[in-house]
């Protein structure tokens, strides 16, 4: 390493190299799978068809996991507490989204308008009630442990996460069940230039577009929003100038468990199946992507959930499903190569 | 109480009071004799144990596992507690360590050498196995290699990023390593596979020690000494690592890396190592854990388990080593012995019908959340951290949570 800093020692080939890896490294690690795969089209079926329906998978995916990791970036702006839980309050998400379709009793017979208000119905549930999980949990597992040291909510977070997991076990047993397919979320909506839409597909992007807009529209306008920016950028100074920082907390927790229960309720529409341990999973993936976009950068996370969904759709097709998550981990330690604060850079007090 | 309240500080009475809950919290002073019996009378207690157990009892295979969890933890410590590296991915160690032990004392190569096998300093029903038999204090020795250059190799990326970068990156590489070894059965190579995919390695040859018995899964106490030999050695390690110049330099880089790297800390090598050493463990307790198991098998190398590593590490107390070991053997009992064991049987005793171990994941959990409320700071803290948590609350705090002002 010591070498490195002796620049008149490197031959030059090696320099341009390393000056064109530091300037278009990132653009090719990104680019890598989908060029290769384009190109691989190309030459054996003639036409993109193939790579469009992995994108558009990839994007309607990858939408889940953008609302599930603004959750986890607008807690870690805040508190910069990797909320563990947040996972599991997703999978709660799911699990009440399921378990209303059947109280209120939508079946796949169920008419279009019927649908429609019965799921808007279950969305605002499934967003109160995975929004009001993730305020309890903020106020029984981090509030005591503010004063402690850093890594201790922490653990008090995986105890919830073990807590959590351990209530949908119980809730609904231990294997992956299966829901009713309200929307018949594989049937083709439309098709275009050879890419076929779903309704899954439809679904997901009908949902998480205009609850993304909203929500950085509050955290930019509102006076909540001005609220959570100002404590997060610092508690002390925010309240000195007025700003109740456990209710601006309070809120921001809620309002990322409500983004986590309505990607709850796309997944279970979208996949048709619910499991107590899915929360783990797309916690896992959601951080990641989190950490990917710049951790604090609401765009930043919604940009990470589609890339690491683009990246599972053309794992999941092309290399094997039970590769994917070592190369969407192998993708995440390439790009912090790369750009060590994440796509977008990150918005933390840290960062400075 | 030498701090001074600064404008952070709204209620100057709240450091004091903080600092003497701090002081009453930690162990009480005690003279360096009292100090050494104490350590003797422990390592005494310890060594002595399995003479009053059962040879084949559950216990005692709970003890067993405990102090290979010790070991770890300890291994951990160096790389969270002491070097302030947040590593979610230590699993890959244990995985690392006990692929070791799979490749060079099970049957897992059977074609070597024309399946006749290829046996070192090896004695008792192994040597005339096929596949390659190693002497376990060889394959110990080979396993704190393989580990020490994964570790270092994992480290590298993660030198120019900070914090909580550094967890999501660690925890990407265990999840790599938790993936090969669980398909690792697709790569084939030199004529064998990379692992054995969710079968498994199994069986692995027991410990075989120049003079000493064959090792048997009948009687477990030799198992219990080579673990306690294991933890005594890391311990000491663990020991004069913290009071050495490495140790300090660790140390420095934790409390504030860009003043320790322009007072002389070499950054890149005191890193390297810490993740070197910390791993270099992991592997060592993996080795054990193979042979002790029985089985290599790649379900176990899974996130939760770098958790719960991690959980007795905090639990215990970052970078206090006594902490460290206490906060182990309390977790992995309360996980091996006190939720399947003993709390199974409560509801029956209260007249309730349902089963418990459908519980017992809520159930640690909710221990772990008991446990951080009532003592955030371990149940054993480093001194150090004590030090600061007395003298200089504020300054620590402001960097470390939000809620520093907070009128309690």
């Amino acid at each position: 390493m010591a070498a490195a800093n002796v620049p008149t020692a490197r031959p030059v080939p090696l320099r341009a190299l390393r000056s064109f890896l530091g300037t278009y490294g990132l653009i090719l690690v990104l680019l890598a799978m989908p060029v290769a795969f384009g190109i691989a089209d190309l030459r054996e079926e003639g036409d993109l068809s193939r790579l469009g329906n992995n994108l558009l998978d990839g994007l309607s995916n990858g939408s889940i996991w953008a609302l599930v990791a603004i959750g986890y970036t607008l807690v870690y702006g805040i508190v910069e507490l990797i909320n563990f839980a947040h996972g599991e309050v997703f999978m709660i998400g799911s699990f009440v989204s399921a378990g209303f379709f059947g109280t209120i009793g939508l079946t796949a017979a169920t008419g279009a308008a019927g649908l429609v208000v019965g799921l808007l119905l279950t969305l605002v549930l499934a967003m109160i009630a995975s929004g009001a999980l993730n305020v309890m949990i903020e106020r029984v597992a981090y509030r005591p442990l503010r004063n402690a040291p850093k890594l201790a909510p922490l653990i008090t977070a995986v105890g919830f996460s073990f807590i959590l997991q351990n209530v949908g076990l119980l809730w609904r047993g231990g294997s992956q069940q299966s829901i009713v397919d309200l929307i018949e979320s594989q049937q083709e909506l439309f098709s275009f230039a050879g890419i076929s839409v779903t309704n899954g597909d439809a679904l997901a992007v009908a949902v998480t577009v205009p609850l993304v807009l909203a929500m950085t529209a509050f955290i930019a306008k509102s006076r909540l929003g001005k609220a959570m920016r100002a404590t997060a950028q610092d508690p002390d100074a925010a309240r000195l100038m007025g700003i109740n920082v456990d209710t601006t907390i309070s809120a921001t927790f809620l309002i990322g468990g409500m983004l986590a229960g309505a990607a709850g309720l796309i997944y279970a529409l979208y996949q048709t199946t619910v499991w107590f341990f899915q929360g783990f999973t797309a916690g896992l993936i959601a951080f990641t992507a989190a950490v990917m976009g710049g951790i604090g950068n609401l765009r930043g996370a919604v940009l990470g959930g589609l890339i690491i969904g683009f990246i599972q759709q053309l794992s999941d097709n092309r290399i094997g499903t039970q590769w994917t998550p070592a190369i969407v981990f192998a993708y995440l330690v390439l790009i912090m190569v790369f750009k060590p604060s994440g796509l977008l850079g990150e918005q933390t007090r840290e960062a400075g | 109480m030498s701090a001074t309240p600064t404008a952070s500080a709204p209620q100057p009475a709240a450091p004091g009071r903080r600092g003497q809950r701090a002081r009453r919290r930690g162990l009480p002073d005690l003279s360096s004799n009292t100090r050494r019996g104490l350590v003797a009378a422990a390592i005494l207690f310890g060594a002595l144990l399995p003479l009053f157990l059962q040879s084949g009892g559950g216990f005692i295979d709970d003890a067993t596992l405990a102090l290979a969890y010790v070991v770890m933890a300890l291994g951990l410590n160096i790389i969270v507690g002491f070097a302030g590296l947040l590593d979610l991915g230590y699993v890959a160690f244990f995985a690392i360590g006990a692929y070791t032990m799979g490749y060079f004392g099970s049957l897992f190569h059977i074609d070597v050498n024309d399946g006749k096998g290829l046996h070192i300093l090896v004695s008792g029903p192994a040597a005339e196995l096929p596949g390659i038999h190693m002497n376990f204090l060889l394959v110990l020795v080979a396993a704190i290699i393989a580990t020490t250059i994964a570790g270092m190799v994992i480290g590298l990326p993660t030198l120019r990023l900070r914090g909580d970068y550094i967890a999501i990156v660690t925890l990407a590489f265990g999840e790599i390593v938790g993936r090969i070894a669980i398909n690792g059965d697709e790569i084939t190579g030199f004529g064998t596979k990379l692992t054995n995919g969710r079968q498994g390695i199994t069986p692995v040859d027991k410990i075989d020690l120049p003079f000493a018995d064959p090792f048997t899964s009948l009687n477990l106490r030799p198992w219990y000494w080579v673990a306690f030999a294991l933890v005594l050695i890391v311990l000491f390690v663990n020991f004069r690592l913290r009071d050495s110049r490495l140790g300090r330099a660790w140390i420095a880089l934790r409390e504030d890396e860009v003043a320790a790297v322009s007072m002389g800390v070499p950054l890149v090598r005191t890193k390297l190592l810490a993740y070197g050493t910390g791993a270099a463990f992991g592997g060592m307790a993996g080795a054990f854990l193979a042979s002790y198991l029985n089985t290599v098998n790649a379900d176990q190398f899974q996130f939760s388990f770098s958790i719960f590593i991690l959980a007795m590490v905090i639990l215990g107390g970052l970078g206090s080593i006594w902490g460290v070991v206490v906060g182990a053997v309390a977790l992995s009992f309360i996980n091996n012995r006190l939720i399947p064991d003993v709390l199974n049987n409560v509801p029956s005793k209260i007249g309730l019908d349902f089963d418990l171990t459908e519980l017992s994941f809520g159930i640690f959990g909710f221990l772990l959340v008991i446990m951080m409320v009532l003592r955030p700071e371990g149940l054993i803290p480093e001194r150090r951290r004590q030090i600061e948590l007395e003298e200089g609350i504020e300054d620590l705090a402001v960097d470390e949570t939000v809620y520093e002002s907070r009128v309690p």
